[in-house]
């Protein structure tokens, strides 16, 4: 039933909020970047994601997709080159800085991060308490995002006692809750069966078209090439736009 | 659906077991630190005492003259004294009296032989007590050789303790808030490391590390206020007893605790909120360092 989740999708009317500094939310010129003590994982990186553009990040185990996504999320800075972020060079920024722009962007990551304490409700609702929203003002939408996700009758069961699937939606819904203008998500169809996963991207594709500017890492290259997007491919540390 | 929202939704997971132990910590640390609080008040108290009803008083002591006797010697000087301003009431001790006095120290046989001191005692005006110098003036003026003891050197020794007693309880204060925000600062560490996974994604769903700062300082600023109304509720405890056995005066005249001390140590668990809110702010900023602080440790 992915048509369940296009026609309900709510999040529309919030994006207005913060107008779009740039049309390019993010930017590498010839990043290279390396953990201490190790070759370097990625070298001389070329990337531009315009506004409302679709890709997908793909590569062998280890290739490096989630240290170049660790990087757009600012977790780690690059060794080399310079990083933009909607429209502003971050290569340098300051600590204080990078609340505000991790706010703009939704993450899903490869295994979930959801917080065990809290129930779904309080986990989807995470970014907009800590964008200082009031509970209030967001009850309605979370339940509503929770519904749209399929999960509208597991709002007060904590992560454990869901399913993979169940996690990894609830991982999404917390990702978009917010209305961001960019969605980083690595391996968010790792764990679900190919039907679920097929369903997700239905989910990543009717955000995208609404605007948001959408970039997937994956090792599966049937279901990137399933999505449409545009495929790029990481491998010895290069980034190849294409399928190899 | 729950009727309520499930009360938990503190974005710090709770940690029972660490968490009831610094409780503890904080709870005996905040009892000590009020009993030495109304120890050191309970003193001072006594020592003010002691130190006023010296100063209202001074002993003369009387050398006769040739031809003179020392018992008028003695009712002479007392009546200068008497006629002096700053004095309420001069009295001469007369032999039988200084017999009176010494009798349970050299018993009976010694006394008759005894060259005793002829002393008078002095009442002063509490208001505006007349100095050792205005004594020995006014004695010179009448033609009396005799000597003031104004009880100076023994008001310093009491004086000197009680401002001892001040220090050591000021430096016990000092000492139990230093532990207290040693234990917060340790927890919070501790705290931080446990949930390193979870102040990461916080951190990455755009936490500030302020904000981050402020879940351990919330959440230990409240556990130290309830720790330290649990240990001034103990202290209060014991003070009350003490009272309670120790009759309207209080347990003994060294001690003479009020109910007024029980007035200072109401800001126990306040005091104890804000050093664990401070504690836990400097040790969670101070190991909250994005990639930026890193980098620039590391070069
Ligand atoms: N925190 C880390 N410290 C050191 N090396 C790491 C760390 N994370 C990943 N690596 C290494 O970096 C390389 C790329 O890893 P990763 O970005 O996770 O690849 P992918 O997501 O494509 O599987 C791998 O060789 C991995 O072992
Ligand atoms: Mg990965």
């Amino acid at each position: 039933m992915p048509d369940r989740f296009e026609n309900l999708m709510p999040l529309s009317p919030r994006r207005a909020a913060v107008p779009l500094a740039s049309s390019e939310p993010v930017r590498l010129e010839g990043v290279g970047f390396g953990y201490a003590n190790r070759p370097d994982v990625l070298r001389d990186i070329n990337l531009v994601l315009t506004r409302g553009s679709f890709h997908f990040l793909t590569g062998p185990s280890g290739a490096g997709k989630t240290s170049l996504l660790r990087l757009l999320t600012l977790a780690e800075r690059p060794t080399a080159g310079r990083l933009s972020l909607f429209g502003s060079d971050v290569t340098g920024i300051a600590d204080q800085e990078v609340p505000l722009l991790r706010r703009r962007m939704g993450m899903v990551f490869q295994d979930f991060r959801l917080l065990d304490h809290l129930d779904a409700f309080e986990n989807a609702a995470l970014p907009l308490r800590l964008a200082g929203r009031r509970r209030a003002e967001y009850a309605d939408d979370v339940r509503e995002m929770l519904n749209w996700v399929g999960l509208g009758d597991r709002i007060t069961a904590r992560p454990q006692a869901l399913s993979g699937g169940e996690q990894q939606r609830l991982a999404i819904a917390r990702a978009v809750m917010a209305g961001p203008d960019l969605i980083i998500a690595d391996e968010p169809t790792g764990s679900v069966d190919p039907a679920m996963a097929d369903r997700l991207m239905v989910l990543f594709q009717s955000l995208n078209r609404q605007g948001t500017t959408v970039l997937i890492a994956s090792h599966d290259e049937n279901i990137a090439a399933r999505s449409g997007a545009t495929v790029l491919r990481l491998s010895g540390g290069f980034l190849r736009e294409g399928l190899g | 659906m729950r009727l309520f929202p499930r009360s938990d939704t503190d974005l710090l997971p709770r940690e029972a077991a660490g968490e009831t132990w610094l409780a503890a910590v904080i709870a005996v640390l905040c009892f000590i630190a009020c009993l030495a609080a109304v120890g050191a008040a309970s003193a001072d108290r006594a020592a003010q005492g002691w130190a006023r009803q010296l100063r209202a008083e001074a002993t003369v002591q009387v050398r006769p003259r040739v031809g003179e006797t020392g018992a008028t010697a003695a009712a002479r000087a007392a009546e200068t004294l008497a006629g002096t301003d700053g004095v309420a009431e001069a009295v001469a001790l007369d032999r039988k009296a200084a017999e009176d006095l010494l009798r349970p120290w050299l018993g009976e046989a010694v006394l008759p032989d005894m060259p005793l001191p002829f002393l008078v005692t002095v009442r002063l005006d509490p208001d505006a007590p007349a100095s050792a110098v205005t004594l020995s003036r006014a004695l010179a003026t009448a033609g009396l050789d005799a000597s003031v003891d104004d009880h100076a050197q023994w008001r310093g020794d009491v004086e000197r303790s009680a401002a001892l007693i001040t220090l050591m309880a000021g430096f016990a204060f000092l000492l139990t808030a230093g532990a207290a925000g040693a234990a917060i600062v340790y927890a919070t560490r501790a705290g931080l490391m446990a949930r390193r996974s979870v102040i990461e994604t916080l951190s990455l769903a755009g936490a500030s590390d302020s904000a981050i700062a402020w879940l351990f300082q919330r959440r230990f600023g409240l556990l130290a206020a309830g720790a330290g109304a649990v240990g001034m509720a103990l202290a209060l405890l014991v003070i009350g007893s003490v009272r309670f056995l120790g009759g309207s005066d209080g347990l003994v005249a060294a001690l003479p605790l009020t109910w007024g001390d029980a007035l200072i140590i109401l800001p126990c668990p306040l005091i104890a909120a804000g050093v664990a809110v401070v504690s836990a702010r400097l040790a969670a900023l101070s190991r909250l360092s994005g990639p930026a602080r890193r980098r620039k440790r590391l070069a």
